[in-house]
This record gives structure tokens, sequence and C-alpha cells, in this order.
């Protein structure tokens, strides 16, 4: 009985941590709408620069002035990339601060090991908190106990200050409506400054208060924001009671869960995730959220197919892309072919995106379904690669017929977190069956035919197919299933009025993406030669994100653009520099800033005015469309 | 739209084509990957230690004349950046042979690529069996005593003590899985009375660690197997000692002797575990005292297991091309097959069979001396003498 009591405190400690940063992304979220990739970096700065004073400081004054102090100066530094950064772009389209806070993230990688080294550091113990309490023959780290009285007074305190104070008043009333809030004259500038910073705040402590339990080092900041992400959600955004519960209801289940099966910690969270949004889909108490005033991201021309000298030049580009086996070498060939393949999979989740406005934090796992089932159909089934290649993608096609049909019940955010449940929950399939997948070392030997083996060929066959693709779903666009897609996204009680059965829309593009990106995936198994979890995991589904909000969510093939940067940009970057997640990040945040509506997006607004400025050509296309539910 | 498109894209490619430069004759070149930005504990030490050797390969004449250089790539942990900085290397860079890689599932997917393209891969550090073994191809070797030579080693050691009970706490992905399933079978082999109490698979990296040691101290084993390295171990280290998991109690564990994992540890170091590492400080060898002279020379630091693994790397690598006078990968793998060489630790030998090498790894105990973690009463373990039977290796591994 003892060990079980001992457990759920254990459990309990867990839990406090968890809640301190997520806490903080939660208030965040709530009022500014930013989805904050960086708030794991800033928990892990919080880490880093408490470790450098806590060895400083001496006694037990200098051990807690060292933990605060260093709370606070990482607020000083969010307060600064709130105002230089983010101030920039509250205006651009949903999701494109997340493109910030990743550049952001990037540049912190590299950056905490230039400043303190590669090695793992250990910091001192809490003074006063060394050691452990016996509990009926069972030791409890006081350290733990500390943490455990730590939250719920962190708790009281978030709770006084919403509550109780006018500053509380206001950013509750802008979770609400911040629009209303703004209307009412109230100085939206400082107060969204002020809320990240105390967001901020939060994850730093966080960070800064596991030195006497973990190691500081480098990856610490993507070990915890997913988890972090995730609790969130499951506890309904921008409610800190929902954190708390959620934090406590994660870790409690993961203390009492590997005494069962010793393996579940690695896909416990996304499990609890997928369950809580199938049943509740805000969160344990989320509240749903109310309709849009504004049609998201819709103040751009309406769209329209290409001009037939628009067609001509494409064309043109693609004949030209064409020619590169005559003169390019093996490399810049293989180079080119895994752009090719990227530019699918952007498309395929561009499609989702901007046509659906349904955003996948999880698309890779579609990606990676489409290269799993070439894996299997070439290593076990023995087919030819023609074959494996028109069925491999196949399986992308189930799963996402699977999983999207509860997605798509859900939006937005609760929307892109149940994609991202789905696809570790997917991941960690591939991961643990070992005796079918391979686990992570993979599937080897998934070579191409003759026929498209040397690297010229495939060049071609990868072009063709993302020719195709890209050309099939824009013809999807402007097609009447398209027109109908775009309505479900821009006005969902109007396109009901209309006949519209959104669900079922919404489904069937989920179920074109998913299929589109497991064709991506089947390429790619034939350009690596092999199949690994990694082909469905977080960070090649953050990269389709990154591709497409870098070439502009509202435009309708942006992600090409965006995905022939950013891969080609990365492969270089990797190969010229050491310092390549610095330089890849710093020029993120970038384009972030000269391009707030991403390059494809900033240079169509750009053409635009300057049609503007002389006669219009076409009365139509200059006429933004104003629309208000 | 798709001009720009695909101009730019053009425009990059060309870009990157024009980055590689045609291989200079007089100089022979390695193409070397490995997990710099994601493991920089690990391959910041490596770096430094096939940069002396190097350094020291050209000082002494370069390979029959030639100047040696090494191209380092970075693969940020994943299979397919490893597999396009292979090809970058071998289309573009025009090595002679790949070396490097510290994942499994990366050298594994290196190794896919050099059987595939026909280059020869000298894999430095990954440890999984399969990359000799079940997954073995003819173009690849391996340097690092793997897996199975080091739970070999350990078992040795932890066949002797008197514990019966057993648990064992492994990250949850290939390496720990197979450190462990061959710890397991060595052990029930020698000792048929052990009993396997408790198994704990903590995510790597994402250890909960006082969960995972309460568990494990519920179970109440007489022994601990811990396979868990880097940030995992300290934090497993921490919550152990403070929850008094440790205390009377055993502990075998993979690689903690390694002061890329001990030295963080500082005087949290738990005394009296059984560990495979590498005790610098106390190798008292005419080989290792040259190289580390030359190396405490060179950074004014001392060296990490990672140092051995890059000088020894490069070492060999060179060791092949001379013997083999020629950059044509089959006659690199008939040089490389059955060939000796000195090494920091003593003669190595790339075994004909498995392409195994038969470096060794130091045994010991740890120890907290000064505030630091050391190991003491090490021995040096041949790798030859951990390898299983060739009539064994032979089943294991298929036919070229």
């Amino acid at each position: 009985m003892a060990f079980y009591v001992v457990q759920f405190l254990t459990g309990l400690a867990s839990a406090a941590s968890l809640f301190l940063v997520a806490s903080g992304l939660s208030i965040i979220f709530g009022v500014t709408r930013i989805v904050n990739f960086a708030h794991g970096a800033f928990y892990m700065i919080g880490a880093y620069i408490a470790f450098t004073l806590t060895e400083r400081l001496s006694g037990a004054c200098g051990f807690w002035g060292a933990i605060v102090i260093a709370a606070f100066a990482v607020a000083l530094i969010g307060v600064i990339v709130e105002m230089v950064l983010l101030r920039r772009i509250y205006h651009a389209p949903e999701l494109f601060q997340l493109l910030a806070t990743f550049g952001l993230t990037l540049m912190v990688e590299d950056l905490v090991v230039l400043i303190w080294g590669p090695d793992d550091l250990v910091g001192r113990r809490a003074p006063g908190f060394k050691g452990a309490i016996d509990f009926f023959g069972q030791n409890i780290p006081s350290y733990d106990l500390f943490l455990i009285v730590l939250s719920p007074v962190v708790l009281g305190i978030l709770w006084l200050l919403f509550q109780r104070t006018r500053w509380g008043v206001l950013v509750r009333a802008a979770t609400q409506d911040r629009d209303m809030v703004a209307a009412l004259g109230v100085n939206q500038k400082w107060l969204f400054t002020s809320v990240f910073a105390v967001g901020v705040f939060l994850a730093a402590l966080g960070g800064a208060l596991q030195i006497p339990r973990d190691a500081v080092h480098h990856a610490m900041d993507l070990r915890i924001i997913v988890e972090v992400f995730v609790v969130v959600v499951i506890g309904g955004l921008g409610s800190i009671v929902g954190a708390f519960v959620a934090a406590v209801l994660v870790s409690e289940l993961n203390a009492f869960g590997i005494l069962i099966f010793p393996k579940i910690s690695i896909i416990l969270v996304f499990l609890v995730m997928a369950v809580v949004l199938i049943v509740r889909p805000w969160g344990l108490f989320g509240k749903p959220e109310a309709a849009a005033r504004k049609t998201p991201g819709l103040t751009v021309n309406p769209w329209r197919p290409l001009t037939s000298n628009e067609r001509l030049a494409a064309l043109a580009a693609l004949v030209i892309a064409a020619t590169l086996p005559l003169f390019a070498g093996n490399y810049v060939l293989t180079v080119g072919s895994e752009i090719a393949i990227f530019v699918i999979f952007a498309v395929s989740l561009h499609f989702l995106m901007s046509v659906g406005g349904l955003a996948s934090f999880g698309h890779a796992a579609y990606f990676g379904l489409g290269a799993y089932g070439v894996a299997f159909l070439a290593k076990i089934a023995g087919l030819p690669m023609i074959v494996c290649l028109l069925l491999g993608p196949l399986l992308g096609c189930m799963g996402a017929a699977v999983f999207g049909f509860f997605a798509v019940q859900l939006s937005g955010v609760y929307f892109a977190m149940l994609t991202l449940a789905f696809a570790q929950i997917v991941w960690s399939i591939a991961f643990q069956w070992v005796s079918v997948t391979g686990g992570d070392n993979g599937i080897l030997g998934v070579w191409p035919s003759s026929w498209a083996a040397s690297p010229g060929h495939f060049y071609w066959l990868a072009l063709g197919v993302a020719a195709l693709v890209t050309v099939a779903l824009r013809a999807m666009v402007f097609s009447p299933f398209g027109y109908a897609l775009r309505a479900t996204r821009d006005s969902p009680l109007r396109s009901e009025a209309v006949g519209i059965n959104a669900k079922r829309i919404q489904w069937t593009a989920f179920v074109i993406a998913g299929t589109t990106a497991g064709i991506g995936g089947a390429l790619f198994a034939y350009l690596k030669g092999s199949v690994f979890p990694d082909n469905l995991g977080i960070s090649l589904s953050v990269d389709a994100l990154v591709m497409v909000l870098l070439g502009g969510v509202e435009t309708v093939s942006g992600a090409v653009i965006g995905a022939i940067v950013y891969k080609a940009l990365n492969i270089w970057l990797v190969s010229q520099t050491d310092l390549s997640k610095l330089v890849l990040g710093g020029f993120i945040v970038l384009i972030v800033v000269v391009f707030p509506k991403g390059i494809v997006g900033t240079l169509e607004m750009l053409a635009q005015r300057r049609r503007k400025t002389s006669p219009p050509g076409s009365p139509l296309l200059a006429k933004p469309i104003e629309s208000v539910e | 739209m798709r001009a720009r498109n695909t101009f730019v894209g053009a425009a990059f490619a060309l870009l990157a084509g024009g980055m590689a430069h045609s291989a200079v004759a007089q100089e022979i070149k390695i193409g070397e990957i490995n997990s710099y930005s994601l493991l920089p504990a690990f391959t910041e030490p490596y770096r430094k230690g096939w940069q002396l050797a190097v350094e020291q390969v050209n000082a002494a004449g370069g390979i029959n004349g030639k100047k040696l250089v090494v191209v380092s790539k970075d693969d940020g942990g994943k299979p397919a950046d490893a597999q396009t900085a292979a090809n970058e290397l071998v289309s573009s860079e025009g090595v002679a042979m790949l070396t490097g890689t510290f994942l499994s599932n990366i050298g594994l997917a290196v190794s896919d690529f050099a059987n595939q393209k026909k280059v020869f891969f000298l894999a430095a550090e990954p440890l999984t069996d399969a990359i000799t073994w079940s997954k073995g191809n003819k173009y690849t070797f391996r340097l690092r005593p793997s897996n199975y030579m080091q739970a070999a080693m350990l078992v040795e050691a932890a066949s002797k003590l008197p514990a019966k009970r057993w648990a064992t706490i492994a990250p949850n992905y290939e390496y720990g899985q197979s450190a462990v399933a061959v710890f397991k079978k060595l052990m029930s082999e020698k000792r048929p009375d052990i009993q396997w109490v408790d198994e704990q698979w903590p995510p790597q990296g994402k250890i909960d660690a006082g969960p995972v040691v309460q568990a494990v101290a519920a179970a109440n084993p007489e022994a601990i197997l811990n396979v868990t390295f880097g940030a995992d171990l300290v934090k497993l280290v921490r919550e152990g000692n403070t929850r008094g998991l440790f205390k009377g109690r055993e502990v075998v564990s993979f690689l903690t002797g390694e002061p890329e994992y001990l030295d963080p540890l500082k005087d949290e170091t738990p005394e009296g575990w059984i560990v495979t590492g590498y005790p610098w400080y106390s190798i008292k060898t005419p080989e290792h005292d040259a190289f580390l002279k030359a190396y405490q020379a060179k950074y004014n630091d001392y060296p990490r297991l990672g140092s051995i693994v890059g000088y020894q790397t490069i070492k060999a690598a060179a060791a092949i091309l001379a013997k083999a006078g020629s950059t044509d990968p089959e006659k690199l793998i008939a040089a490389a097959e059955g060939l000796s060489m000195p090494s920091p630790f003593g003669e190595i030998t790339f075994r004909k069979i498995d392409h195994q090498s038969t470096l060794g790894a130091y045994v010991g105990k740890t120890a907290l001396k000064d505030g630091k973690g050391v190991m003491v009463d090490s021995s040096y373990k041949k790798g030859s003498d951990y390898l299983p039977s060739d009539a064994e290796v032979e089943k294991l591994r298929p036919k070229d």
C-alpha cells in the first residue's frame, strides 16, 4: 500500500514540472493565439541560466535566488522576442507565428551548445531538499514534496492573478474575444507583451526547477515541448485548471501504467489525448471556440486558375527542370529527386491546410505509411517496383480514411493535435512492432528496379509525379468539390445552409491529402532504399508545416516554392556548416519578417499592389473580399 | 507560378553542384558522417580524435605519398539525411570510402547504401549486432565492440555475483532492446538459476525517473542491469540515489564508465557499479601513452571514448587504404579482411568472417574520487575473446 501512495506522489511531482511549463503555454495561446513552438526553448534557456547562476552564487539564498533570477532573465528575453519579432506578425495568417517560433527554437538549440558547450551539465541539489523522507519503508525525495506543494501554489497565484486583478480580467476577456477587448480601447500591444512575459516566466521557472533532478542539455526543449502541447490540449486551451488536471492525469497514468506495461511511456500521452479529444472535442476544461468573426486568412484576392500565359510559363519551367539530368551530376539529381518528393508531400498538406482550412500536425503519418506500404510490398511480397509504387500509397490512403474520420469532427488546433496524436500512435507502432517493421532499425534494401535506378531516371520519375500531383490538386481546387471544400472552410454555417455535407467533404479532402502524401512517401522509400520510423515522425510533420507556411498558406500552390526553398536550403546548409540549425533558424525568422504572408503570398500581394496602381485589367481581381459572418 | 518554382529549384541545384570540387589527384579523400548536431557530447571529442589521426597520418607521409583528406558531414540524427550526405560524399566529393556514424539505425542505413552503391564503409560507433551479422554485407566493416561483445564482457563479471533476482532498465529502442536480450541470454546460459523479476523501458531521452526507480524497487531485485546513458542516466542515478534504489544492490551497466557519461555525474556517481568504459587515467601502456600525450598536447583536454573511436577509425581507414594501394572497393575489402594494426588499446584485427574489429573495452567498477566519478579495478577485455564461434557467426550472417 505504501508503495502505491509513494508512486502516486512521485507522479504528482512529475506533474508539477509539466504543469508549470504547460500553464505558460496555455496562457500565451489563450490570449495571443500563438502556437508557441519556442516554449520548450525558453524552458531550456531557463535551465541553462539557472545552472550557471547556481554554480556561481553560494548558499541557500544563492540557489533559490538564482532560480528566480533565471526565470526573470528569460522572461525579459521573451519580452524582447515578442516586441521585436512577434508583434510584426500578429496579423499574418493563422499559424504563421508557429514558423517564427520554430525558427527561434532551431537557433536556440545551436546557441546553447555554443555558449555552454556540448557536455551534459548536472547542477547542484537544492539546499534543504537533498535527501528523502521515509514513508513506511519507501523513500520520497524531499524535493519531490517541494514540487508537489509548489504547483498548487502556482495554480493558486495564477488564479488570484486572473480573478482578482484588472490585468487578469483583461486577459480573460482577451482569451474569450480579443477583438472586442481591442474595440473597448485596451492597449493590446502591452497586454500581449505582458501575457507573453508571464508565460515565458513560467516556462523558464519550470526549466530552472529541473536542475536538482535532471541534466541540462541541448535537447531538453524537444523533450518537453510536444508533451506540454498535449497537456494543454487535454486540459482545454487557455484553461489553467485544465492544464493542472491534465498534467496530473498524464503523469499518474504514466506512473502506474509502467507497472503493467513498461513500454507504455512512449505513447501514453498521445493515447490519452486521442481518447479525450474524441470524447470531449475541446479538452477536459475547454469551451467550444466561438465562431470566427472574420473569415480566417481571406483578405487576399479570390483564387483563379492560371491564365494561358502562366500555364505556358509553368510548362516551360517544367521542361527546363526536366533537362537537369543532361548536365548535372548524380548528387544534384538525387537532391533534385528529394526536393521533388517533398514538393509532393508539401502540396498534399497545403491542399488540406489552405483549401480545407485544416492544419494537420501529423501529416508525416501518411507519408510514412506510403513508404512502409512500399517496403512491405517490396520486401515481404516481393512485388515489382511499378506495382509497389501504385499500391504502396494505399496504406497512406487507408490510414487517412480511418484517422481522418475522427479528426474532421474537430477543427482548429484541436484538429491539429488529434492528427498529431494519430501520427504518434502510428509512429509508435512502427517503432515497437519490431518483428514486422524492424523497429527503429527500419526496413532496408528497398532499392528501385533497374529502369529507375539511375539518378537521372529517378529524377524524371519524381519530377513527373510531382508535376502530375500538383496539377491534379490544382484542378481539384477549381472543381465543384474544391469550391465546396472552400465553402466549408470559409463559412461552415452558410455551406451547411446550402446543403453541403461539411464533414464528408472534409473527410474526402483528408483522404485525398493522405493518399497524395503516401505517393510522396512511396517514392521516398525507393529514393533512400530504406524506411525508418523517422518517416512518420513529428519532425517530418513539422517540416511539412514549415514548407507550407513558408510558401504562403493563402496561395493556391505556394507550398511548391516553400518545399523547394526549405528543402534545398536545409540540405545545402547541413552540408556546408556545422551551425546549420542556427543559420536555418535565422533565415526562417528573417523570411517571417520580410514575407509575412509567406514567400509566394507576399510576392502575390506586391504584384497585386502594382496592378492596383495601374488601370485594373479585371475589376474582379482588384477587389479584395470582405467577408463578414 | 510553377515557372518561378522550378527556376529556383534549378538555381539551388546548380549552386549545390558548384560546391563540389573535383578530386585533386594527389589526395585521397575519406567521407565521414556523424550526428554532430544531435550528439555533440560524443561527437566533439570524436571529431578531435579523427582530426589528430589525420594530422599524424599526413605528418608520416600520408597514404603511399598521397595526402589524406577527410570530408565530414552532419546527419542530424536522421537516417535519411545520412544517406543524402553519403550520396554527396560519394557522388560529388569522390571519396574513396565512407566512415563514421553513431546511431545504429543510421549505421544500418549507410551500410545498406554502401552495399547498394558498392562503396567501402567503415562504421565507427554503431553498436547493433545487425550491422555485422543479420544485416551484414561485404562492404561494411565495424570498429567498436558490438552489443554482443560488451554484453559478454559484462556477463563474465556479472555471472560471478551471488544475485539471483535481476531487473533491467533500458531505453526503449533497438540498442536497449538488443543489449537486454543478449545480456539475458548469455547470463541465463551461465546461470540457469537466475530470475528476471522486472523490466523497465523508458523512452530514450524521456525517462520519467521517479516512477521508474520506484517500480524497480518494488520488484525487489538483488541486482539491476542498466542500459540507459546520457541525460537519462543522470536522472536515473539522481532519483536512484535519493530513493536508495542502489543500496545493497549490485548494478551492472553498459557504457557508464565512458567519460562522456561518467563525468557529468560528478559527486553523484554511484559506487561499485560494474561497467564498460574508458579509464584513460589508469591505462599504462606505451600505445595509449603515446596517444594520450599527443591528444593532450594538441587539445589541452583529456580524451573521451569518442576520441579513441574517432582516432582509430581514421587510423584504420588509413591502414586499409595504404595496404590496398588503390581506392577500388573490392581491393579495399581484400586489404581490410584480416588486417591487423596497432591502436591505443593494443593490436586489433578486422575479422574476415564478419568484418568486426577485435577492438575491446575496459571493464571495471565505478568509484568516487575527489568528487568525481572514476573507474577502478579496470582491465582490458580483448574483443576477440568475446565473440561467438565461427560456426555460429556463419549462421548469423547472410552469405555475400
